[in-house]
């Protein structure tokens, strides 16, 4: 498989959102507005990528060479949530900018399903270390793109009337909803 | 034994994780295409979270406050990869379908919110119901968006067909977006009938008050 439809199947076909509903409490939580949900969906891709890069040689040459497997989950947990932590310190002290944009995010993306179903789609599909980073950079942007394209509905919805019964979050769903056959339409790109 | 009740019942609408707290969502969505996968999800479900509430509500005077955010994730990780591995060894095809998320039980924040919010405070036996209540709250609404969509979208209850003959499945309630669909009205129905709950007990609280 070629790096480019590992990509554009993680970022389009198998968008993570809408087609296979991770990361909902922060799709749902986030996207108040668009700057906002710019923010967190560029530091979930960058916490994404380097809990790929480091995940997948420990699981490679320490966990399948002592065969603790059944340790993956744990391992790979504590692992996301230490590497968030130093992140976040990393940035504080070096690129304080970056730091004063990304910082509040970074705490909440420890519980970000997606992260996690990241690291562990890479082994369960024997990707190598390469294509385990194109897939995560695919997968974490297909997040960024369904959180922007729900925070501009929700803009619209604010000033939309709407029947009783929906108004709050079922309206959300109901747009998601839309928004996930929308997204069907990309399902022939790649053979 | 009052008290409780409330504890227990809460979980099942008024603080339903699911429906109100809007937490753990991922999973309610995409394993709720058929309802066995939505029974297996809510026992794998319920059993980690009476399990780790139960465990850090014993050592609740124990755990350090700085480091409890990593003693919960501990404590929660050991009790999924218990379900993960007893699963793949007793009921291989249900863990094939449930698949990643089973794991992924370990980030679900209904269990990390329940052992932050109620079971580092309270005693062994209130932590024990509260999740009991949790974990039967997410199951209740996992079984009835299941339900919708299996009859619906594959004309079948626990696979067993019960529409009759000429009825044409709509595929679209086993589609990623039906799941989303029928997810907003469980949330829309359950918003209903809290506030009818609400409603009543605001026109109890008058008449006991014009009574007095």
């Amino acid at each position: 498989m070629n790096l480019a439809s590992i990509f554009i199947s993680a970022l389009l076909i198998d968008n993570i959102v809408l087609m296979r509903f991770l990361a909902l409490c922060p799709f749902i939580g986030m996207s108040v507005d668009v700057n906002k949900s710019v923010g967190m969906g560029l530091a979930v891709i960058f916490v994404t990528v380097i809990a790929t890069m480091v995940t997948w040689p420990i699981y490679t040459f320490i966990l399948v060479g002592l065969d603790l497997k059944f340790l993956q989950i744990l391992v790979f947990i504590l692992v996301i949530a230490s590497l968030v932590q130093l992140v976040e310190f990393f940035l504080k002290k070096n690129v304080p900018g970056l730091y004063a944009s990304m910082g509040i995010y970074l705490p909440l993306i420890t519980t970000n399903c997606a992260i996690l179903a990241v690291t562990f789609d890479v082994i369960s599909r024997g990707y190598n270390l390469i294509e385990s980073v194109v897939y995560a950079v695919g997968v974490a942007s297909g997040f960024l793109l369904s959180l922007v394209l729900l925070a501009g509905i929700r803009e619209r919805i604010k000033t939309a009337p709407i029947p009783k019964f929906l108004q709050g979050t079922p309206i959300l769903f109901v747009s998601t909803s839309l928004l996930a056959v929308a997204f069907m339409g990309f399902a022939g790109l790649i053979k | 034994m009052l008290k409780l009740w409330k504890i227990f019942s809460k979980g099942l609408v008024t603080e339903n994780p699911l429906l109100i707290l809007m937490i753990g969502l991922c999973s309610a969505v995409a394993v709720t295409s058929g309802v066995a996968n939505a029974i297996g999800m809510g026992a794998a479900m319920t059993f980690v979270i009476v399990f780790a509430e139960l465990v850090i509500s014993l050592f609740r005077k124990l755990i350090p406050n700085d480091a409890r955010i990593p003693i919960f994730i501990i404590v929660i990780a050991a009790f999924t990869t218990m379900v993960d591995l007893a699963m793949k060894a007793y009921w291989p095809d249900l863990s094939e379908s449930l698949g990643v998320f089973i794991p992924l039980i370990v980030v679900n924040c209904i269990i990390m919110g329940r052992v932050e919010a109620f079971a580092s405070k309270e005693n062994p036996l209130h932590a024990a119901v509260d999740a009991l209540g949790m974990g039967l709250g997410y199951t209740w609404v996992l079984i009835g968006i299941a339900a919708v969509r299996e009859i619906l979208g594959a004309g079948a209850f626990l696979g067993i067909k019960i529409m009759p003959k000429g009825f044409q499945p709509i595929l679209f309630f086993t589609l990623p977006p039906g799941g989303f669909m029928v997810f907003a009205l469980f949330i829309s129905m359950n918003l209903g009938i809290k506030r009818g709950m609400d409603a009543r007990a605001k026109a109890r609280l008058e008449t006991s008050k014009e009574a007095s």
